[in-house]
């Protein structure tokens, strides 16, 4: 077990660092009263990005958006990486699926 | 209210459907109900563990744990229906042909069960985690629609459950003597969805980045995020724009099972005739 998970680790600090080193300067989504900061997102088009969600509510979220095919659980004061897929040029929205009144934004390949 | 009434029937109806073919599947197997009963106690323990380390596990592996764990229940999920299906190629129909359900068939018939206990404790676990998550961040907010939105969970926890029973009504009005097809047909497309998830999970964590262009869109005709486009999505694996990588994980796994329960059918009828293969067949006719 511990072996495998030193094994998983190891697989993710190279494959973190071989698309890390395109990122070098990660962009911040945050979470605050159940609403994105930025609530609009800019990324190059057909090429992948990433960026680091932080939840500051204390309560879990789900980053969800089906144009970007992306589900994400961030709990509560936590944060995760989202990777987003190569895009064509185009708008793609996203919502908080916990909190969808408030919680929307949008990415903007271009 | 409504919000979360259809929030939480989303999540109790992709675990209820499986919980439902799981049922169907098992018709006339002594002992599925406990078995059964265990994967939704378990499902329902870990999803309790899994929303309270919510946060732990989502900073494992650089912020990617939640994918790799997702990822990695789902394939524990399709080896289980692979194996079930492949054993009840080489059982079923002997099974179905004398749904007795007394002395050594009891043995013989659970060996699938624990199988499709952890595929229910698994797709309990999924939804549940997410749905107790939800329930407690409005618990823990008060305010004065809290009970209107904790009804709402209420309820939609029974429409879900309702429409689950239904979905298990449906598949028992399915002839005797062609439900075992059926299910295990259900339990192929079932499993080829989860690779295909599994993928997709793996993607999203950054563990695999080949083969990720979009390959057809057919959201302009049923939208992934529609309740019909869930259900299938649960059901058969819909997805509106699939990948090749996924593509590949959705057929490869069917022609994976097909290919292994045609094995076991051939390999136990030539057995049949020698004196081992007989007392076997006895075993699992009982």
């Amino acid at each position: 077990m511990t072996l495998r998970s030193l094994q998983f680790g190891a697989l993710a600090a190279v494959l973190l660092g071989m698309t890390g080193a395109s990122a070098a300067n990660p962009l911040t989504l945050t979470i605050k009263d159940h609403r994105f900061t930025p609530a609009e997102i800019h990324v190059k088009a057909d090429e992948p990005s990433q960026f680091v969600l932080v939840n500051n509510d204390s309560t879990a979220e789900e980053f969800d958006s089906a144009s970007l095919k992306v589900e994400k659980v961030v709990a509560g004061n936590a944060q995760g990486v989202v990777r987003i897929r190569p895009l064509a040029p185009g708008r793609y929205p996203f919502m908080g699926e916990y909190h969808s009144e408030t919680a929307q934004g949008i990415v903007v390949a271009e | 209210m409504l919000a979360t009434l259809l929030i939480v029937f989303r999540e109790v109806i992709e675990a209820g459907l499986i919980v439902g073919i799981v049922l169907a599947a098992t018709k006339g197997v002594p002992r599925r109900g406990l078995w059964v009963t265990y994967g939704v106690a378990g499902g329902l323990a870990g999803a309790c563990l899994v929303a309270t380390f919510a946060g732990e596990i989502g900073s494992l592996f650089q912020g990617s744990g939640q994918e790799l764990f997702d990822a990695s229940v789902l394939l524990l999920a399709v080896c289980m229906l692979t194996w079930h299906n492949v054993w009840m190629a080489g059982h079923g129909r002997a099974l179905a042909k004398e749904i007795k359900g007394v002395g050594e068939a009891v043995s013989a018939g659970e060996r699938p069960l624990g199988a499709l206990s952890i595929v229910v404790g698994v797709a309990v676990l999924r939804e549940g985690s997410e749905v107790v998550l939800f329930l407690y961040g409005i618990a823990s907010q008060g305010g004065t629609s809290q009970a209107a939105m904790l009804a709402g969970g209420a309820l939609g926890l029974l429409a879900g459950a309702g429409a689950s029973a239904l979905m298990y009504v449906g598949l028992l009005a399915v002839p005797a003597h062609r439900l075992f097809s059926v299910t295990s047909g259900l339990i192929t497309l079932l499993a080829a969805g989860m690779a295909a998830q599994a993928v997709l999970f793996l993607q999203q964590g950054g563990y695999l980045e080949y083969l990720t262009s979009t390959v057809w869109d057919t959201s302009w005709l049923l939208k992934q995020d529609s309740l019909v486009g869930r259900l299938l999505h649960t059901l058969v694996g819909y997805n509106d724009a699939p990948d090749g990588a996924q593509l590949l994980a959705y057929a490869g796994t069917i022609i994976v099972i097909l290919t292994l329960m045609r094995w076991e059918r051939q390999h136990r009828m030539g057995a049949m005739p020698t004196a081992a293969g007989k007392a076997d067949e006895t075993l699992s006719t009982i």
